[in-house]
């Protein structure tokens, strides 16, 4: 007879012995979020430009964004499939679609929000409207921006595991083969560091904020 | 090539067309009729039993401003926990079939509910609450003819929110072996079915953006006229609580 041996939740010689395949789930899984929340402001910076320059844009690009943020995720990679195959760049075009809403209705929001008096003082000051932007607009809207790529990077974070399912997915890929083989020490190593990934690129992006804006500090002192 | 590229474009619509007409695929418990009520009934069953559990205590904590913390950080915590791995997970904790699904379902719809509740009810101007005090109402009465009409936009959109994810969500219950509009999706891929895998990604993604604007339209019916110049709803700033979204 055979004795039922039961498979415990972690099994950490497992895990010692294949500690090169999980850092190099890890190292995808950082990759394809990164390239997708890279792209994503490359895309979302000029149309939140265009909104401020031209009002009635913002009406149809937060729709269409907003439809595409409503498309599931495992649907939308589907829909791509047939055209552009099991591949990276699949996973990407999902992923990039995902960050488009958030990225760009916080880049406007952060923008909006700097005080008439402030532009005006800069431009009394002889600023040309770009080093204007760059210098004076943007620094101030950097913690609403900043608060739109925190929710962007955890939630692709997030996102990448599903990618797992059309053969991607960095540490989803872990889950899924632990779900294929019935191996639950690789389901749960990559669930935790998923959770965990983002816990950390979260906390970086504050101390990140915090460092870049520290009239942000000093007022909160000061109030 | 180019027109190579044309044609195939053109046969593979052409297939998804004939799946889509297929009398078969209307058929039977996986014909399209029973895959869209599962979705459908498991949807709204999730979506009314979290709203019960999580919103009225919410509404309390809003009001008395306790907890804050805790119910504003409870949606970032729940953006980062990923779906995918908890229906995975659920798989050994709960087995599969419906329940893992609704369970895994049911715990992403709360935080998004919690955040949203709480907030709508904490932000209500306390010179409306000592207005409406001054007038002459009791405590109740305030709360429920004055604060909760004006927390209510902030709190529907948390229900679409977390109606779109759990809709969004019900896709991905078909690897617990749960069905759904999902299943074409998984067993196409499985089967390298392409046309199945595109015809199942239309159908969730006709039933995600029907969801979206049949909640945006109760908003709009059941705010009231007096709060719509101010409308937290869909054009706020993710601010990471105020209004709270999840891809999934």
């Amino acid at each position: 007879m055979l004795a039922i041996i039961k498979e415990p939740w972690v099994r950490w010689d497992w895990i010692g012995s294949h500690t090169q395949l999980i850092l190099t789930a890890v190292r995808e899984h950082v990759e394809l979020t990164l390239i997708a929340v890279g792209v994503g402001l490359l895309i979302a910076a000029p149309l939140a430009l265009l909104i401020r320059r031209w009002r009635w844009m913002q009406s149809p690009v937060l729709s269409l964004t907003g439809v595409l943020y409503t498309i599931p995720s495992l649907a939308l990679l589907a829909l791509l499939v047939p055209w552009t195959g099991l591949t990276r760049t699949t996973a990407e075009i999902a992923l990039v679609s995902y960050t488009l809403l958030i990225l760009v209705r916080n880049i406007v929001a952060g923008l909006d929000g700097v005080p008439a008096e402030v532009r005006e003082a800069a431009e009394g000051m002889g600023y040309s409207r770009s080093s204007q932007l760059l210098h004076v607009e943007l620094p101030l809207a950097m913690p609403v921006i900043v608060a739109g790529i925190r929710i962007a990077v955890v939630t692709t974070i997030g996102l990448v595991t599903v990618t797992a399912l059309i053969g991607q997915g960095g540490l989803g890929r872990l889950i899924n083969d632990g779900l294929n083989l019935g191996f639950r020490t690789e389901i749960v190593v990559g669930s935790v560091l998923s959770v965990l990934l983002a816990t950390v690129a979260d906390l970086t992006l504050v101390a990140v904020q915090r460092v870049a804006t520290p009239w942000t500090r000093a007022k909160a002192r000061t109030s | 090539m180019d027109s190579r590229k044309g044609t195939h474009v053109v046969t593979f619509l052409g297939q998804v067309v004939d799946w889509f007409t297929n009398p078969a695929n209307w058929q039977g418990t996986n014909g399209i009729p029973h895959r869209v009520e599962e979705h459908v009934v498991m949807s709204v069953a999730v979506v009314i039993a979290a709203i019960l559990v999580a919103v009225p205590p919410s509404l309390a904590l809003g009001h008395v401003r306790r907890f804050g913390a805790l119910a504003i950080n409870i949606s970032n915590i729940g953006r980062a926990i990923p779906s995918f791995a908890v229906l995975v997970l659920s798989v050994y904790v709960i087995g599969i079939g419906a329940k893992p699904a609704f369970i895994c379902l049911f715990v992403l719809a709360i935080p998004p509910l919690v955040t949203n509740s709480y907030v709508g009810m904490a932000e209500v101007d306390p010179e409306i609450r000592e207005a409406a005090r001054g007038m002459g109402m009791t405590a109740w009465q305030s709360v429920r003819r004055v604060e909760l009409p004006v927390a209510l936009p902030v709190v529907l959109a948390g229900i679409r929110t977390a109606a779109v994810q759990v809709v969004a969500t019900a896709t991905l219950a078909a690897i617990v072996a749960w069905g759904g509009l999902g299943r074409y999706i998984i067993d196409g891929l499985a089967q390298q079915d392409s046309v199945k895998v595109f015809a199942g990604a239309l159908l969730v993604a006709v039933l995600a953006i029907l969801t979206e604007l049949a909640l945006a339209l109760v908003q709009r019916l059941v705010v009231s006229a007096g709060l719509t110049h101010r409308h937290p709803g869909k054009n706020e700033p993710f601010v990471g609580a105020a209004t709270t979204a999840d891809a999934t």
